[in-house]
C-alpha cells in the first residue's frame, strides 16, 4: 500500500465581491490533483510560483483546508478528519520550510525549538527530553553544546539542519520539504541536499520535495510531478520527465533550465525559441473547452501526461 | 580586442563597522570591452553586489570609503562630485536591479519611469520621449506598449516589470550596463526569457555589461568572460568556455561540483567546508580560501597571493591551484566555532 | 467610487443608530436629569412642581418610549429642546458647530504647515543637528499636556503681553459681515489655534521622518539615482510622494482626533464651540444637547474615516475602490 495517496485534491479560495461581500468566484489554487507516494521514495512537486505546489503540500498536512478530494495517509483520510483525530496521525508527517532564517523562533534556544514537537505529543521528563534532543543534534552534525545557542548564532545551512532535526524528533514517516534549499547558497545547498539523502536512508523517510528549482529536483527526486495552474501536467520518473518531456509546458520548463555548457548556449536559445513558437500556436490544444487542463493519461507504466484522450 | 568601455583599477570598497573600515571589495581590477558580457560570480557576502554599487556610486557616502579608480569615457567616476556623476548615471551607465517588485516606483506610471532618464540626459520633446518609450517597450518584448505606457507597476507581472527595468536602463543608449542578479527573483521560464532578451539586446546595443550573479547556469548562458569572486577578491578570471572546461582555482572547482546540474548525477554533491569569513575577521595576508581546503598543505599557498596568468587571458589567484584535489571522503564540516 | 461612498453612507445608518442607542441609554443611567440640573437647590420650586415638569416633558416614560420619540423627531431635524438654554438644540448648535469647524480647520492647517516641513527636514537630514533639534522639539510637544501648554500660552500672550484676546470667538461690537469682523475672528482664533496646532504636530513629524528614512533605502530610490536624477528631484519626485501618501490618508482620522482636542481648547480659551457646550451640558444634565453633540461627533468620525479611504484611493494607484 502506498504511504500517501492524494486523490482529486482541491483547495479553492473564495473571492468575495459586490455589496454584501458575497462569494463571487473561486481561486482554484489546487484543482484535482492525484498522486501517490511509496514508502522510502522522494517525490518532487515542481512548478513556477502560483502553480499550487506549496498549497498542495500545506493541504496534506492541514495548513490549508482541502475543499475537496481525499488525502489518504496509511489508508486514513486526513482531509475529512477533525482536529483531534488528525493530530494523532499528523505526527508521522512533518514539514521543513524554505527560509531557515524565519521559520525558527529567534527567541527560543535550539533545545526549546527541537523539543517542541516532543512536548506537543509526548510526556517526557526533562532529562529524557534532553537526552533525545542531544542525540538528535549530534545526528544532524551539530555540536552538543549548540543546544543552548540561538538561531542567529548559526549559519544558513546549520539553521536548516536545526529545522530538519525538529522535524525528525517524532520519527516521522513522511517529510514535506517546501523549498528547503531555495534560500541557500549553492555550496550550502549541496550540504543540505547531501544531508537529506543521508538521513532518508537512516530514518527510512519518504520525502515530498517541493521546489521550483529543476536542477535540485532532478538531483534528489525519484519521481516528479509537474504542476501548472493548480493541476498536474506531467508525472514520471526523473528520467521520463527530463529526457522525454511530453507536455508543452514541461518542455518549456526543461528548456528554461540554464545550459551549463557555454558552448551550447545558442542551441539552447534556439530550442527555447522553437518551443515559444509552439507555445503560441498549440497552447489551446492542451486545454479542454472550459480552459481546464486534461487529466493525466498514462503513456508508460511510470510516465503520464495531461493531454486529450487519444494523444495530441 | 574591442574598444575598452570600463576600466576598474584596484577598487577597494570599505564599510564603516563600529568605527573601523573593512574592505568588502578588496583591490579589484577589471576591464570591460564594448559588446562584452563580464560575469562576476560568487556566493552571498563575497562582495559582488558591493562592487556593483561602487561602480555606479550608490553606496552611502557617510559609511563607505571608495579607493582606486573606475574609469568610464576617460573620467574616474570615484572622484566625481555627485552632480557630475548624475550626468553619467542613466546616460552612459545604466543599472538593472535584482527585484523588479521593488525596483519601480509604485506611484508613477511605467511611461513616466522610462521617460525620466531622458528628462535629464536628452533634449527631447514630450512626444519624442513618448515615441522613444514605445520603441523601448517594443525592444524589450512588450507587445501592447501604448497600454503599458499608462499602467502602474502593480498592474504588471514580475517578468513584465523586469522588462520595464531593462527598458529604463537602456533609455539613453548607455555604453555600459551593470546588471545585479537580473534574473534571480524570477521564475525559471521568465528567467530564460529575460536571459534571451538581454543577449538579444546586447547584440543590438553594443554596450558592455557587467553581470553580477550567484548562478553559474546564468553565467554559462550569458557571459563572455567570468570573474569568480571570493572574500572581496577575484580568484579566477577567464573566458567563459575556459572557465567551464578548465576551472583551476579550488573555489571555482568546488563551486562547480556543488551544483546539482546536468553534469552531476545522483552521487553526492561536493560540500565546501566551513563558512564564508566575515569581512571583519578575514585574514587578508594569505590565501583567503585556504581555511576551507584544510587538507591542502600550507606550503601550497603563497603569501599575499597574486593573480597569475596561467594562459593568455586566464588568471588564477594563489599557487594552491597546482596542488588542489578534492578530499577522498567528505569531511564533516560542523566542527568549527560559530560566531 | 460613487458606489463606494454610497455604500459607506448606508453602513453609517446602523452605526449611528447603535451609537445613539448607547448614548441615550447611558445618559439615562446617569444620576439626575434635566430638571434636577435646572432646579436643584432652588428653594422656590417644590418637588410637586418638579414632578409636574417631568411629566410634561415625558421624562417619566420608559426609556424606549423616550428614545422612540427622540428618534422620530431627530430624523425630521428636530433634536429637541435644550432645558438649560430654553431653545431648540438645532439652533443652539448651529453657531457652535461653525466655530468648532473653524477652530479645528485652523489647528489642522497650522499643524500640517509646521509638521510637514519639519518632518521632511528631519527625514532628509537624519542624524544631523537639524534632525536632532526637530526630534527634541517633537518629544517636548508630545510630553507637554495640552491644558498646561494652553494655559501657559493664555497667560503669556493673553494676560501678560496682551497681544490676543483671552476668550470668545469674535468681538461682538463689530458689525457682522465686515472685513473687520473677519479679522477679529482670526485674532480670536490665533491663541487657541496655535496652542492646539503646536501640540498636534507630533504624530505627523514622527511618521513622516521615519517613513522618509525608510523610503530613502528602498530599491526604487536606487533606481532613481541610477537614472542620474539630481538629489533634490529624488526627494520631490520619488521619496516625498511615497512618504506623504500615508499622511494624506491620515487626514480623515486626524479630523476625528481634533474633535476630542477641541474640548480642552474651547474650555480653556472660553471659545464658544461644541466642546465648551458639551462640558456645560454635562454639568447641567442637559441630555438632549449632550446626545446631539455625541451624534454629531460620531458622524464626523465616520465621515472622517471614509474621507481617509477616499483620499487614499485617489492618490494611490494601487488602491482602487469600486
Amino acid at each position: 500500500m502506498s504511504l500517501l495517496n492524494v486523490k482529486d485534491l482541491q483547495v479553492h479560495f473564495p473571492i468575495r465581491g459586490g455589496f454584501f461581500r458575497r462569494v463571487v468566484d473561486q481561486v482554484r489554487a489546487v484543482d484535482g490533483v492525484n498522486f501517490e507516494l511509496e514508502p522510502g521514495e522522494t517525490y518532487g512537486l515542481v512548478g513556477e510560483s502560483g502553480c499550487g505546489k506549496t498549497t498542495t503540500g500545506r493541504a496534506i498536512i492541514g495548513l490549508n483546508k482541502a475543499t475537496g478530494g481525499e488525502v489518504l495517509f496509511n489508508g486514513e483520510n486526513l482531509a475529512t478528519m477533525n482536529g483531534h483525530d488528525r493530530k494523532k496521525h499528523i505526527r508521522d508527517i512533518q514539514m521543513i520550510f524554505q527560509d531557515p532564517y524565519s521559520s525558527l523562533n529567534g527567541r527560543k534556544n535550539v533545545l526549546n525549538i527541537i523539543a517542541e514537537p516532543l512536548r506537543n505529543f509526548e510526556r517526557l521528563s526533562p532529562k529524557e527530553e534532553l537526552t533525545r534532543v542531544q542525540n538528535m543534534i549530534e545526528r544532524v552534525g551539530l555540536s552538543p553544546e549548540s543546544i543552548y545557542k540561538y538561531p542567529h548564532q548559526f549559519s544558513g545551512g546549520q539553521r536548516q539542519r536545526i529545522g530538519i532535526a525538529r522535524a525528525l524528533m517524532l520519527n516521522p514517516k513522511l517529510i514535506i520539504a517546501d523549498e528547503p534549499v531555495s534560500a541557500l547558497d549553492v555550496s550550502v545547498q549541496a550540504q543540505v541536499l547531501n544531508f537529506m539523502r543521508e538521513i532518508q536512508k537512516d530514518f527510512g523517510l519518504t520525502y515530498l520535495f517541493i521546489s521550483h528549482d529543476l536542477g535540485v529536483i532532478k538531483h534528489i527526486c525519484d519521481r516528479i510531478g509537474i504542476m501548472y495552474k493548480g493541476r498536474f501536467v506531467e508525472e514520471g520518473t526523473a528520467e521520463d520527465v527530463y529526457t522525454n518531456p511530453q507536455h508543452l509546458y514541461t518542455k518549456r520548463l526543461i528548456a528554461a533550465i540554464p545550459e551549463m555548457d557555454p558552448v551550447k548556449r545558442f542551441e539552447k536559445m534556439e530550442l527555447r525559441e522553437q518551443i515559444n513558437v509552439a507555445y503560441r500556436t498549440e497552447y489551446d490544444s492542451y486545454f479542454d473547452k472550459d480552459g481546464r487542463m486534461f487529466d493525466l493519461k498514462p503513456l508508460t507504466p511510470t510516465h503520464s501526461v495531461a493531454v486529450h484522450q487519444g494523444g495530441m | 580586442m574591442a574598444e575598452t568601455v570600463l576600466e576598474i583599477e584596484n577598487l577597494r570598497t570599505s564599510f564603516n563597522i563600529k568605527g573601523n573600515y573593512y574592505a568588502a571589495v578588496d583591490g579589484v581590477s577589471l576591464t570591460v570591452h564594448k559588446n562584452e558580457v563580464v560575469a562576476i560570480v560568487g556566493e552571498s557576502g563575497c562582495g559582488k553586489s558591493a562592487l556593483a554599487l561602487s561602480i555606479i556610486g550608490l553606496h552611502n557616502a557617510k559609511t563607505t570609503k571608495l579607493e582606486g579608480q573606475v574609469n568610464l569615457k576617460g573620467q574616474n567616476l570615484l572622484s566625481l562630485p555627485v552632480e557630475k556623476l548624475n550626468k553619467i548615471r542613466g546616460k552612459d551607465l545604466g543599472m538593472i536591479f535584482q527585484d523588479p517588485m521593488t525596483a519601480l516606483n509604485p506611484l508613477a506610471t511605467v511611461g513616466r519611469q522610462i521617460e525620466e532618464p531622458m528628462d535629464y540626459h536628452m533634449k527631447l520633446s514630450k512626444s519624442a520621449k513618448k515615441k522613444r518609450v514605445l520603441e523601448l517597450l517594443e525592444q524589450v518584448g512588450i507587445k501592447n506598449g501604448p497600454r503599458v505606457y499608462k499602467q502602474y507597476p502593480h498592474e504588471l507581472s514580475g517578468g513584465m516589470r523586469q522588462r520595464i527595468v531593462i527598458a529604463i536602463s537602456l533609455a539613453c543608449n548607455p555604453v555600459m550596463l551593470i546588471a545585479d542578479e537580473p534574473t534571480t527573483a524570477l521564475d525559471v521560464t521568465i528567467q530564460a526569457q529575460i536571459m534571451d532578451l538581454m543577449k538579444e539586446l546586447q547584440r543590438i546595443t553594443d554596450s558592455g555589461i557587467i553581470l553580477i550573479t550567484h548562478d553559474l547556469g546564468v553565467v554559462a548562458e550569458m557571459a563572455d568572460r567570468v570573474a569568480v569572486m571570493y572574500a572581496g577578491e577575484f580568484v579566477e578570471i577567464a573566458d567563459v568556455n575556459t572557465l567551464f572546461a578548465n576551472p583551476l582555482h579550488p573555489y571555482t572547482r568546488s563551486l562547480l561540483s556543488s551544483i546539482p546540474s546536468n553534469m552531476t548525477d545522483k552521487e553526492e554533491l561536493h560540500v565546501i567546508e566551513g563558512i564564508v569569513p566575515s569581512i571583519q575577521k578575514l585574514d587578508r595576508g594569505g590565501c583567503r580560501f585556504a581555511p576551507r581546503i584544510p587538507w591542502i598543505s600550507e606550503d601550497a599557498h603563497e603569501d599575499n597571493p597574486m593573480l597569475h596568468e596561467v594562459e593568455p587571458g586566464h588568471f588564477v589567484r594563489c599557487t594552491c591551484y597546482k596542488d588542489f584535489h578534492f578530499p577522498e571522503e567528505r569531511v564533516e564540516d560542523e566542527n568549527y566555532v560559530t560566531t | 467610487m460613487v458606489k463606494f461612498i454610497f455604500r459607506r453612507l448606508l453602513v453609517m445608518i446602523p452605526q449611528l443608530f447603535l451609537l445613539s442607542l448607547i448614548i441615550f441609554v447611558l445618559a439615562k443611567q446617569m444620576p439626575g436629569d434635566a430638571v434636577t440640573g435646572a432646579f436643584m437647590g432652588n428653594p422656590n420650586v417644590t418637588p410637586e412642581q418638579v414632578e409636574k415638569i417631568r411629566e410634561q416633558y415625558g421624562l417619566n416614560d420608559p426609556w424606549y418610549v423616550q428614545y422612540g420619540a427622540w428618534v422620530g423627531k431627530a430624523v425630521k431635524g428636530d433634536l429637541g429642546q435644550s432645558y438649560t438654554h430654553k431653545q431648540p438644540v438645532t439652533s443652539l448648535l448651529a453657531g457652535r458647530v461653525a466655530n468648532t469647524i473653524t477652530l479645528s480647520l485652523f489647528v489642522l492647517i497650522v499643524s500640517y504647515a509646521v509638521a510637514i516641513p519639519l518632518g521632511i527636514l528631519a527625514g532628509r537630514w537624519s542624524d544631523t543637528w537639524v534632525d536632532k533639534l526637530i526630534v527634541t522639539y517633537n518629544y517636548f510637544s508630545f510630553a507637554t499636556p495640552l491644558f498646561v501648554f494652553a494655559l501657559l500660552m493664555l497667560f503669556v500672550f493673553g494676560f501678560i503681553l496682551g497681544w490676543f484676546p483671552t476668550g470668545g470667538s469674535v468681538d461682538i461690537r463689530i458689525e457682522s459681515g465686515t472685513f473687520a469682523q473677519f479679522m477679529s475672528k482670526l485674532h480670536h482664533l490665533v491663541l487657541p489655534g496655535l496652542s492646539g496646532a503646536l501640540l498636534a504636530t507630533f504624530g505627523t513629524i514622527q511618521y513622516l521622518r521615519n517613513d522618509i528614512i525608510d523610503t530613502k533605502l528602498k530599491d526604487f530610490v536606487k533606481t532613481a539615482r541610477s537614472k542620474g536624477v539630481p538629489e533634490g528631484k529624488v526627494y520631490t519626485r520619488h521619496i516625498l510622494r511615497n512618504s506623504l501618501l500615508p499622511i494624506a490618508a491620515f487626514l480623515g482620522y486626524e479630523i476625528t482626533g481634533l474633535i476630542g482636542g477641541s474640548i480642552f481648547l474651547e474650555v480653556i480659551f472660553s471659545y464658544p464651540g461644541l466642546g465648551q457646550l458639551f462640558i456645560q451640558s454635562i454639568t447641567g444634565r442637559d441630555f438632549t444637547v449632550v446626545t446631539a453633540i455625541v451624534m454629531i461627533s460620531g458622524a464626523a468620525v465616520i465621515v472622517g474615516t471614509m474621507l481617509s479611504d477616499v483620499i487614499l484611493s485617489a492618490i494611490d494607484p494601487r488602491i482602487r475602490i469600486e
